[in-house]
């Protein structure tokens, strides 16, 4: 990299299983990006896809540590958990198909369209998990292209 | 629509007044999904749904939703209120079913409106 530095980085931990705040870290990106001025359409789209990755953490995972970059053209958000991983990528990029236990999915999440929504919403998304260890999302959002 | 001209025919509740006089409707949602809701919703809207828990909240501050109407006299977890004054979120207690609460809305004119991802 070319050592570029972001205008502003905003970095929180994630709990694992508390529902009361989560959302919490998606609001507040939202807040701070309608601050910079940023288009509505944008903030949306970036927005959406903070949720779904917060909650995954929130949903499958133990702890983890959510970071946006806002750079002048573009904004990264990386998603760090300590969980089971993701034994199959690709199945889990699927709409529909998700390992949320019943109790979860009673409350109107695990339906699986996390990771399908954050394909949607992002212009490059990757996931990099170890089963057993953690997984990590990286996506990044163009401001001048859509996804 | 002001969100409070929908209280009545609604035959509701008001659990949280997030300064509904003064807020104008633009449209509706209906699910219980909350994927589907925020990839869905537009902002500006009325969202019915069978859900109480505090989460619902996130859901709406995120989508620009101003009112949650939570159908068939569920009981609402009180973080969940907490959440929604703290927010400015209406939620509303309806004694109606979701497709009940729907047709109401529809019928006093609120259009159901789908934003796409």
């Amino acid at each position: 990299m070319s050592g570029e530095q972001p205008f502003i980085e905003i970095k929180r931990s994630i709990a694992g299983g508390d529902f009361a705040i989560a959302g919490n870290i998606s609001s507040e990106t939202k807040t701070i990006l309608q601050q910079t001025g940023l288009p509505p359409v944008f903030i949306r789209r970036v927005v959406i896809a903070c949720y779904e990755a917060e909650m995954n953490v929130v949903i499958h995972a133990y702890r983890g540590t959510f970071t946006t970059q806002i750079y002048s053209d573009r904004i990264l958000v990386v998603v760090d958990d300590e969980g089971p991983g993701i034994p199959d990528v690709s199945l889990a990029f699927q709409e529909g198909y998700s390992t949320a236990p019943p109790h979860i999915r009673e409350m109107g999440f695990g339906a699986g369209y996390g990771l399908s929504n954050m394909k949607k919403c992002s212009n490059q998304i990757a996931v990099d998990t170890r089963v057993g260890e953690g997984t990590r999302v990286t996506m990044v959002f163009y401001l001048n292209s859509s996804p | 629509m002001k969100v409070n001209e929908i209280v009545i025919p609604l035959e509701a509740e008001v659990v949280v007044d997030g300064n509904m006089s003064e807020q104008t409707l633009k449209g509706g949602y209906s699910g219980d999904l909350l994927s589907d809701c925020i990839a869905n919703a537009g902002e500006g809207s009325v969202w019915v749904t069978i859900h109480s828990h505090p989460n619902i909240v996130a859901v709406a501050v995120l989508v620009g939703i101003l009112c949650i109407v939570i159908t068939n006299f569920q009981e609402i977890d009180p973080q969940t209120v907490e959440k929604a004054r703290k927010e400015r979120v209406t939620l509303l207690r309806t004694p109606l079913t979701s497709y009940q609460a729907v047709a109401v809305l529809a019928g006093r004119g609120i259009p159901g409106t789908k934003k796409h991802v």
